[in-house]
């Protein structure tokens, strides 16, 4: 077996023990690695119940079969995998740039951390030496200065260190993981479970040899990947950026603004990828072994925030501007830099706000309780001003903000529930889904809550190739197919910016592999695998009761508000039938029940046959409760 | 015999490295026949993200990693500036290391000795495999007297470019 390190290890953090076991080859074969390997992990780590917070919950750090290697963006990634604080479901992030590899190199195909420091702690890999090392110098440190403390320390500046800042101590539940400044474990609330565990950081120095099966072969697969990755497939992302999309969704009336009130925004021009690049971008910047570049590195000339400097990328770009209102990208760029700063998820902040926003422009909260703050729509120092309350979980609001929106609106009461946009727990990313309705359904069914990047499910709405408005039969494979791509991706931990250069799609994916990793796998074998690994994070919703079809729903705000703004999705919103015949179609296609459980006869054929007994609970318990859960079916989220 | 001023070296363009370590990987793999950066004859620096660049050998004239060696372990090849490295000779003491200005001697993770840019020459394109795969064309192969060029060029136009925009005020 190349390529993997054929290693796991296993720190506990109570008790300072630190052990190994090997990656047999069919775990390898059958999990792939990345979020494949880890959620697996997960299942067999973690007891049924297990709260996100608790000692118990592990949080597991896994590289990819390709990291490590040359490969481009597949060489550089990693993946962190909990229950997640957010959703109380499976929780996964991916982060790139240039700590993956180094992980790889220091021997090991996944690292599970369970138990909690006695005292604020990081774990120091070195090679095979592992430490948990003293980390209360850090308390409340920025990202980056964690970072460069920790390199200083240990007297070496390519250490690479995955780190949380102030908002993951105080267990923001959108708390992100971050490395090299600004390359997020941004969602499901990593970083918040780092935090419970008194983790400030993981610190890596790897120094061995990665090597592949195929030397000669894998090199001229990486030789063709760099040449297409001069363009075009990678064209959008090597020129203006993901912030293309500004205009792209506000022209089809899909751009989420104010909080889901707007499907338009008359300030989208002033935040347009277009503008961003002409006054801001200073340098376009890439990961470790990347023959592409994304890292839009955007610098404010003038004003209040002069010389901020941070990436912004579309969906952080949309969060915390069109979405909050704001059309000061100045102010955008400041924003995201102490959202990193704080180690936040970016996404999800600016969900939180607008969420804020609307509450305060509806008078469900009050000036007294943001003490003081102008909560207004389209206030950007405002914006600033909450950001820096909840990362440091100050004031009534700042401390309640810090839960997200869907145990904010809890706590908050009255009418707060109808403003809060998300899925599962998990705040919603970038789409209107009144007005891109495959999206509607892909994302009320994505395991980790709402996500744009668990099945592409906007593609089709966006691309223009099924009629968005509209929930129809046929939708559920679309969603299905695409699910079992993307969990690969996130399994080879495949950068999604470079997707478009794998031109033969499975073909492609299966040669990488067994070039690197001298495992043969055909292309149907990848697909079950992906189709695995989406029934393995379905089961772990189902086992910690959150993953049956009730909670495969879309916000109130998308089902009573519709679009106001003029144009052809005017008086767009989903309702309940349509998302009936969405969920019935995409269960079908996956050999689902009604009740969204796998069947015993799918997970025997998937090799989950050791699982089937979640399954079969939930099923019992489903017929027993027939009566309540076909209402739930039709209530909120 | 190859007159000095000949003699070509890797160099990087600020502007243009971001330093994504594509040298690096390309290094290993071709020198070391494995994926391992610390085995990397050049190393890229990110000081930030605005702050990029790969070092490697400079092939100085009359270099100073050589003139430190109290070994003798180093010699200056002739024709290309290449630092050769005696492995029989060489105990790792790493004098070489603190004497050389741009960090661009390394020790050896495995065998312990140092080791630096070799020039390793493609046989398509004839320059080092570096330079053939950096994504950003970031790195090129060139003697002092072109590099000179280059930036002579660069600074006149700015000079003019500056001139120019002054009169348009």
């Amino acid at each position: 077996m190349f390529a993997y390190a054929g290693k796991i290890l296993h720190v506990n953090l109570t008790t300072g023990e630190t052990r190994t076991e090997p990656l047999s080859e069919s775990m390898a074969k059958s999990y792939i690695g990345g979020i494949g390997l880890g959620i697996r992990l997960l299942m067999d780590n973690s007891k049924p119940g297990t709260d996100a917070f608790h000692p118990d919950n592990p949080i597991i750090y896994c590289t990819g079969p390709l990291s490590g290697t040359m490969g481009p963006t597949a060489g550089n990634g990693y993946a962190v995998v909990s229950k997640s604080p957010a959703t109380g479901g499976v929780g996964e992030a991916k982060a790139h740039g240039f700590f993956g590899p180094d992980l790889k190199r220091a021997g090991y195909d996944a690292v599970v951390i369970t138990g909690k420091a006695p005292k604020l702690s990081y774990l120091w890999i070195d090679d095979d030496k592992v430490e948990i090392r003293n980390g209360e110098y850090l308390k409340y440190a920025t990202v980056n200065d964690t970072d460069n403390k920790i390199r200083d320390e240990l007297g070496d500046f390519y250490i690479r260190v995955s780190a949380i800042g102030e908002a993951g101590e105080k267990l923001c539940r959108f708390a992100a993981i971050i490395n090299d400044e600004f390359r997020a474990i941004g969602r499901t609330g990593m970083g918040a479970v780092m935090g419970s565990k008194n983790l400030k950081a993981v610190a890596v120095r790897g120094t061995k040899d990665v090597n592949v099966a195929n030397m000669e072969g894998f090199k001229e697969y990486i030789k063709m990947i760099h040449e297409r990755m001069k363009g075009p497939a990678t064209k959008k992302y090597k020129t203006l950026g993901t912030p293309e999309n500004v205009l792209v969704l506000n022209s089809l009336s899909a751009l989420a603004t104010r909080n889901w009130t707007n499907a338009t925004f008359e300030g989208a021009n002033k935040v347009s990828g277009e503008y961003l690049n002409e006054h801001y971008v200073k340098k376009i910047v890439g990961c470790a072994t990347c023959g592409m570049r994304c890292d839009h590195i955007a610098v404010v000339p003038e004003g209040p925030y002069k010389g901020s400097t941070s990436r912004l990328e579309f969906e952080c770009l949309w969060s915390m501007g069109p979405l909050c209102g704001v059309d000061r990208l100045d102010a955008i760029i400041e924003a995201m830099r102490i959202v990193n700063e704080y180690g936040m998820d970016g996404i999800s902040i600016g969900v939180v706000v607008a969420f804020a926003m609307d509450l305060y422009e509806h008078g469900v909260i009050t000036k007294e309780q943001t003490d003081g703050i102008d909560l207004k729509f389209g206030n950007a120092e405002a914006l600033i001003a909450i950001i820096h309350k909840i990362g440091k979980r100050e004031g009534w609001l700042g401390n309640i903000l810090a839960e997200g929106v869907a145990k904010a609106a809890e706590l908050i009461g009255g009418d707060a529930y109808k403003y809060a946009c998300h899925i599962k727990g998990l705040e919603l990313p970038g789409y209107d889904l009144r007005t891109l309705k495959t999206a509607a359904l892909g994302f009320s069914v994505s395991f980790r809550g709402a996500c744009h990047l668990r099945n592409g499910a906007y593609s089709p709405d966006v691309k223009g190739k099924v009629n968005r408005f509209k929930i129809e039969k046929g939708r559920g494979k679309m969603i299905t197919d695409e699910s079992h791509m993307y969990n690969i991706i996130d399994s080879l931990i495949v950068c999604k910016f470079s997707r478009g250069t794998y031109y033969d799609g499975w073909k492609d994916l299966t040669n990488y592999y067994t070039l690197a990793t001298g495992i043969p796998i055909t292309p149907e074998e990848m697909t079950q695998d992906g189709d695995r690994i989406e029934n393995l994070a379905r089961l772990f919703n189902i086992r910690e009761g959150k993953g049956t079809r009730k909670y495969d729903d879309v916000p109130y705000k998308i089902k009573n508000f519709p679009v106001p703004d003029e144009g052809p999705a005017k008086g767009a919103c989903v309702n309940d039938e349509e998302m009936a015949i969405g969920l019935d179609d995409y269960y079908a296609s996956r050999g689902w029940t009604a009740e969204g459980i796998p069947t015993v006869e799918r997970l025997n054929s998937l090799g989950l046959g050791d699982l089937a007994y979640i399954a079969e609970d939930a099923m019992k318990a489903a017929k027993e409760a027939k009566p309540q859960a076909a209402v739930a079916t039709t209530g909120g989220n | 015999m190859v007159r000095p001023q000949d003699r070509k070296f890797v160099t990087a363009d600020p502007d243009k490295c971001i330093g994504c370590c594509v040298c690096e990987y390309a290094c290993s793999m071709v020198n070391e026949k494995t994926f391992n950066p610390t085995k990397s004859r050049i190393r890229a620096m990110r000081l930030g993200p605005l702050i990029n660049l790969a070092v490697t050998c400079r092939h100085c004239e009359d270099p100073a990693c050589v003139a430190a060696c109290p070994r003798d372990a180093l010699k200056q090849d002739d024709d290309t500036g290449i630092i050769r490295v005696d492995e029989n000779a060489c105990n790792g003491c790493g004098w070489c290391i603190s004497a050389c200005q741009f960090g661009a001697m390394n020790m050896h993770p495995d065998k312990k000795i140092v080791f630096t840019c070799n020039s390793c020459t493609d046989n398509e394109t004839k320059e080092p495999q570096c330079v053939k795969w950096c994504p950003e064309e970031a790195l090129t192969y060139v003697t002092a007297e072109t590099l000179a060029q280059k930036y002579r060029q660069k600074a006149v136009k700015n000079l003019f470019q500056t001139a120019e925009e002054n009169k348009a005020k």
